[in-house]
């Protein structure tokens, strides 16, 4: 018990006295929350759109302030002639132009029919449909206030609800994303570099000669960098409630448990790279490259699994990641229990105990 | 009684291209000073990783302490020190960490062995709280061999513990080493440095994966006599070219200010040397008798092999 600790110890040291590794740790998970949260949005807010307005009535001035009024979009430019759209588009100015005809009031009102031209910048096709469609809405919602006087013989009404994101926030999606691909990073990767460099400085070499059992090494090696991931959980749920609004609906002693486990998983595969690797490059180059892009890739976190083809989604099974994500968004977004996601859980427990057998396994008592 | 015995070691690396060990046998007496000498690449290392069971051979067996290095690894580690070539303790530790984390691995504490490690300790004590990267080499080297020293091991394998080291902390370095002797612990060291032979009880000279001959200083020396002479003229380069041109010559080399060289043993060889140097334009020549040292008996076994 004395050499655990004294293994415990002398890991902190290494820990706390190495200010790189440090920053990494704690400025990581902090730097892409923020990120995430307030430059690398994909919502759509305040956007700058032009008004071709040729017939400028009652009814076109009122559509043109109800775009600016929206908390999507804000007129920036008022044109005069067609011929400015594109130039407007290629100067990158605007995102999206609003023509109305001319006459616009009269055809609405004697021909009961008019119509509406939005031209978008489609460069970045999500967000101009994004965009296509709010200004479709506000346009249904003036309609609606038009048609409302009057009573029509057939209707169909829309009403379409968002669940449990009804604001659209995107900080629902990227937290728990975030959360994922910290752990798995800083998991993998500070583990194996850490128990690589016992290798690569030759320390390796006389704890082996030595009468403790050299698993010691390894396992003490997990523990404070479990402590270390766990609190980066904690600092990105706190940043997530008090930065960025998102309510945490689950059970939070759910969430930290589910955390807890996942942290292992990465442990485990941190200690499976750490056995076949001998420096600390590579164990960074595999762990960068070999977890962390197929955990973006595969999370569902950036791209809708759904839309992949069926021998991506096969592959996104094995990738504990997938897993993760949907237990915290479940949890978190969701707010839902342990009856949601036993069968997740359970698939996490399952590969946290294939990579340590075979870590434990393939740990090497001597030097080849 | 052997302490340490190596039977027909042979290890080879990259699936049996490089061969670092050739079918090496030996073995060191219980409390005895042994050293291992022999140039970078000769396979020392390897041998100190087999002993301390950190490599298998590919053929061949050894024990250190009556205990086979492969079945019973789990006993040899128990009973030696071991201080790789490279230094090997946290370089992010102070002094006092890692002295106090190795004895904790050996299951020790420092107030307990601080007897043994006493006399090196002090040396360093003064800087115990600096981070052992920022060591002097001497510095660095008194504190690995502290580590290895703290659980009072029965057979101590130091791997070039003086390599890179000053000389006034080498030589401190082997009086410590000496008094370890004394104590009963069994000692094997292995060098670069020729000048430390005289310092062992016994030698292993090795070279090129082989052992070229084990014996004391003395007996090597003797056994390897050679007509040995040291030549000194004013154009020493020229010197050495019309040496090794001297028909009787068996070798010649450079060796600090003069040119050390063998000469077959036939009645006119140094007589006619004389005249040849003085013919090839040389003055102010110089030829003395000299009893070859250790160096020259490396190069004339490496020679020989």
């Amino acid at each position: 018990m004395k050499l655990f600790f004294a293994f415990i110890r002398k890991e902190f040291w290494h820990v706390l006295r190495d200010t790189r590794s440090l920053i990494i740790l704690l400025g990581l998970p902090v730097m892409m929350m923020l990120l995430f949260g307030f430059a690398l949005s994909n919502e759509v807010k305040n956007s700058n759109i032009g008004i071709l307005d040729l017939s400028h009535d009652e009814s076109t001035i009122q559509l043109a302030n109800r775009f600016d009024q929206s908390r999507y979009f804000s007129v920036i430019k008022k044109l005069t002639r067609e011929s400015e759209i594109g130039e407007a588009f290629r100067k990158n100015e605007l995102r999206m132009v609003a023509i109305f005809p001319p006459n616009f009031q009269d055809n609405l009102s004697h021909n009961k029919q008019t119509q509406i031209r939005f031209i978008g910048d489609a460069t970045d096709p999500n967000t101009s449909n994004i965009m296509i469609n709010y200004a479709s809405a506000i346009i249904r919602d003036y309609q609606n206030e038009i048609l409302g006087e009057q009573k029509l013989l057939y209707r169909i009404e829309l009403e379409s609800s968002m669940l449990y994101n009804p604001k659209l926030s995107s900080a629902f999606n990227f937290v728990p994303g975030v959360m994922t691909l910290i752990l798995m990073l800083l998991g993998a990767m500070m583990t194996s570099v850490s128990i690589v460099k016992e290798k690569e400085k030759g320390t390796m070499e006389i704890l082996l000669v030595s009468p403790m059992r050299p698993i010691m090494v390894v396992i003490t090696k997990a523990i404070p960098y479990l402590l270390l991931c766990f609190v980066d959980v904690l600092l990105i749920l706190l940043l997530a409630y008090t930065v960025l609004d998102m309510p945490m609906r689950g059970n939070i002693a759910l969430l930290l448990a589910e955390s807890i486990l996942f942290i292992f998983t990465t442990l485990s595969l941190g200690l499976l790279i750490s056995n076949l690797v001998n420096t600390q490059q590579v164990a960074m180059f595999i762990s960068l490259v070999g977890l962390l892009m197929p955990a973006l890739i595969f999370s569902g976190f950036m791209f809708p699994l759904e839309n992949m083809p069926l021998p991506m989604q096969i592959i996104s099974n094995l990738i504990p990641t997938k897993w993760f994500y949907s237990i915290v968004s479940t949890i978190m977004v969701k707010g839902l229990g342990i009856e949601y996601i036993w069968k997740q859980t359970l698939i996490l427990v399952g590969m946290t105990i294939f990579y340590l057998t075979i870590a434990l396994k393939k740990f090497k008592i001597r030097l080849e | 009684m052997a302490e340490v015995i190596i039977q027909n070691i042979t290890k080879t690396y990259e699936k049996g291209t490089v061969k670092a060990l050739d079918n090496v046998s030996f073995s060191v007496k219980s409390g005895e000073l042994f050293g291992l000498i022999g140039a970078d690449g000769a396979g020392k290392s390897t041998l100190f990783r087999i002993l301390t069971t950190l490599l298998i051979a590919d053929s061949g067996t050894a024990t250190v302490a009556g205990f086979d290095v492969v079945k019973e690894f789990n006993e040899i580690r128990k009973i030696v020190g071991y201080m790789p070539g490279k230094f090997s303790l946290y370089q992010d530790l102070s002094i006092e960490e890692n002295l106090n984390f190795f004895a904790t691995v050996f299951g020790t504490t420092v107030e307990e062995n601080y007897e043994l490690i006493r006399e090196i300790y002090v040396q360093i004590e003064p800087f115990k709280k600096r981070l052992a990267g920022q060591l002097s080499g001497g510095m660095k080297q008194k504190l690995a061999l502290c580590c290895a020293l703290i659980h009072e091991p029965k057979v101590l394998f130091l791997d070039e513990p003086t390599t890179g080291v000053d000389p006034v902390s080498r030589k401190e370095f082997w009086e410590m080493l000496e008094r370890l002797k004394e104590r009963g612990i069994t000692i094997i060291v292995s060098t670069p440095y020729m000048d430390e032979a005289k310092l062992c009880d016994r030698i292993a000279l090795i070279q090129n994966s082989k052992i070229l001959d084990i014996d004391t200083l003395e007996g090597i020396l003797s056994k390897n006599k050679q007509n040995l002479f040291a030549v000194s003229s004013d154009k020493m380069y020229q010197l050495l070219k019309d040496l090794r041109a001297y028909p009787d010559t068996i070798s010649c080399f450079a060796f600090g200010q003069k040119h050390h060289l063998q000469l077959k043993t036939n009645e006119n060889s140094l007589n006619n040397l004389m005249p040849y140097l003085e013919q090839k334009g040389h003055s102010n020549i110089a030829i003395k008798a000299v009893s070859p040292d250790i160096e020259d008996t490396f190069i004339k076994l490496m020679q020989d092999a």
